[in-house]
């Protein structure tokens, strides 16, 4: 029994890796060979696909787009967050267990429900197709996230450490970003995370705001024929790179991401 | 220097935490909080300190009212029973943060830390973060940066209380000695009448969000004015019983009776309230004048020389027994034990002080 425990963790990996393997080997072969024959390794080991990212432009505006709106939304939504959480996790005021619980309500209807309203605000107002547009329309499902982990961390650090900060002679906006912040960094950083990975994925939204000018790689990646035909290669090959950007943010919150995942709570 | 807190009062969505306190807390000796969880020792501090504002009442700080003044302008220092320190710096910024704030030379700012970790004994340790130092050592350090500047006014919220046995033992020792020096006003809360003896001072014993006496530790240890004083000063806890006067003869249940001593003369006939402390009850028969009661033993607890004997008297009276030497009963055993009445409290029915024995 002892000698096979290293059986099931094995297979475990081995069926969480093997469609990621599939998308990166199929990013590595072409067309032909994806669809003509059923291959574990490339035959025709082939970097066209993603020279191809990296050169065209409809391509490769995709993920600037992406990354620009990504960045913006998690930056504002932190940065809101922050001060609303504090005061969540601070303060007693009338109607706050409600106004709390109301945040994450935000959260339980689709983001389709809100595509249709979003639209027509945007295009009112001048704001359709820009990066600006995707960020602010994420914001509404990533600040309620953001201000939940950030109060769980919060409510983590004793009130006792403000009073001692206020007691040294340090001002509550100097506390605040001298003492505070660094304190709980993590909890900051899982609440980047988790924005920045809602907003990375999301695709209704990012698609249905935009047109040309911040088109999100999500969309482009829907587009899946094009004049020469289907082009899987390719479309792997972008699927590849997606996960890049998530593997590099999840690396620097590896250790704390559990606590993430129980709102900061744990 | 004198922190004076008169009617000061403070309540929270309609409840009161703190009832009208007059108060004047002077610096040269310990101020001593005394009182159980809950009973507003930490509010009260919050409010000396400026860290809360009172409802009611005024706090004046040498002879200026400071009420309305924030806390970062009163150069007040803090302690807490967690070992509060700022995780994100070292031990030597921690210390330094308030003479960093206060924008002083490097150079002095050097010294000074240096000097104070000295004392305390963390020197070593400056390179380090809070969250590689042991309890005791993050409580050094948490104490270093309240000593660092020279504070008019001091609090410690139980700073021992988290401490192990050995630790706080030589910082009670320590404590006295840092302040040997200063002018400053030192207020010190616990939940132990044993430390507060220990400090000495002067004591202000705590219930429920109101002060029951103030004044020299030892007098609210020998003389305590009210029966909830006496209550709050007592560990283990102060037996509680009914005595009636009548004539020349106290009598406190149809067996336990004794004559009325020439001093107690002067006591009106009728019902009184005596207390015991738990040390001048005995298990067994001393050469003294003592009262023997009836008590059903509950729970002996012995610990190496002492006996602490719980049990029940007078129908279901929880009294407690404290002796020397060791005493084993087994629980729901009746037997007899001796009250040292010339050692014990008779307060009337309002609770003050009618006489406190010898």
């Amino acid at each position: 029994m002892k000698r096979l425990s290293w059986l099931v963790p094995t297979i475990y990996i081995l069926f969480l890796m093997l469609p990621i393997y599939w998308l990166v080997s199929m990013s590595f072969k072409t067309t032909n060979e994806i669809l003509g024959s059923f291959t574990l390794v490339p035959q025709e080991f082939t970097l066209e696909n993603y020279k191809k990212i990296f050169t065209d432009s409809t391509w490769y505006m995709g993920y600037i787009n992406s990354l620009i709106y990504v960045s913006l939304n998690t930056v504002i939504s932190v940065a809101f967050a922050l001060p609303a959480a504090y005061a969540f996790s601070r303060y007693r005021f009338l109607g706050d267990k409600h106004l709390f619980f109301w945040l994450l309500t935000n959260r339980m209807a689709p983001a389709a429900v809100f595509a249709l309203p979003f639209f027509q605000l945007y295009s009112a107002i001048g704001l359709f197709d820009t990066h600006l547009a995707v960020a602010l329309a994420h914001t509404l499902f990533n600040i309620p996230l953001a201000v939940w982990i950030l109060e769980g961390f919060m409510s983590g650090v004793p009130k006792q450490l403000d009073e001692t900060a206020y007691v040294d002679g340090y001002s509550f906006p100097k506390f605040f970003m001298k003492i505070f912040i660094p304190t709980i960094a993590a909890g900051i950083g899982v609440a980047a995370f988790f924005c920045f990975m809602f907003s990375w994925v999301e695709l209704l939204l990012g698609k249905t705001l935009t047109a040309v000018a911040a088109k999100p790689i999500a969309a482009t990646m829907t587009r899946t024929a094009s004049t020469s035909g289907y082009e899987l290669g390719l479309l792997a090959a972008a699927g590849a790179l997606t996960i890049i950007p998530g593997a590099i943010v999840i690396y620097f919150v590896r250790n704390y991401i559990a606590k993430g995942f129980a709102l900061g709570r744990v | 220097m004198a922190l004076e807190l008169k009617q000061v009062s403070k309540s929270v969505a309609g409840e009161t935490h703190i009832f009208p306190t007059d108060m004047v807390l002077e610096a040269g000796e310990f101020n001593i909080l005394l009182g159980t969880t809950l009973s507003g020792k930490t509010s009260l501090m919050q409010l000396m300190a400026g860290l809360d504002r009172p409802t009611s009442g005024q706090v004046w700080f040498n002879g200026q009212d400071v009420t309305e003044m924030p806390v970062q302008k009163r150069n007040v220092s803090m302690v807490y029973q967690q070992f509060i320190n700022y995780p994100n710096m070292t031990v030597f910024e921690n210390i330094a943060s308030p003479l960093r704030v206060a924008k002083l030379p490097d150079k002095e700012t050097r010294s000074r830390v240096g000097e104070i970790a000295e004392i305390l004994r963390i020197s070593s340790m400056l390179e380090r973060r809070p969250s590689e130092l042991s309890g005791g050592q993050q409580q050094r350090v948490a104490m270093a940066r309240a000593l660092v500047k020279d504070s008019s006014l001091i609090l410690f919220d139980e700073p021992l209380a988290n401490l192990d046995f050995k630790l706080r033992e030589e910082l009670r020792d320590e404590l006295p000695r840092l302040f040997a020096e200063r002018d400053c006003v030192v207020v010190y809360a616990t939940t132990e009448p044993s430390e507060a003896l220990l400090f000495g001072g002067k004591c202000a014993a705590m219930f429920e969000g109101a002060v029951a006496q103030f004044g020299p530790t030892a007098e609210l240890y020998r003389k305590p004015l009210n029966l909830t004083s006496a209550q709050v000063f007592s560990e283990p806890p102060l037996n509680v019983a009914k005595v009636v006067k009548s004539g020349d003869i106290f009598r406190l249940s149809d067996t336990a009776s004794w004559p009325v001593d020439a001093s107690y003369q002067t006591m009106a006939d009728g019902e009184y309230t005596i207390g015991v402390r738990p040390h001048h009850v005995y298990p067994m028969q001393k050469e003294k004048q003592l009262v023997p009661i009836d008590g059903k033993v509950q729970v002996a607890e012995l610990s190496g020389s002492e006996s602490m004997i719980h049990f029940t008297a007078f129908e279901d009276d929880s009294w407690v027994s404290l002796s020397h030497g060791v005493h084993a009963f087994d629980g729901g055993e009746v037997t007899t034990f001796y009250v040292d009445v010339a050692n014990c409290f008779y307060f009337g029915a309002d609770g003050r002080l009618i006489s406190a024995g010898m």
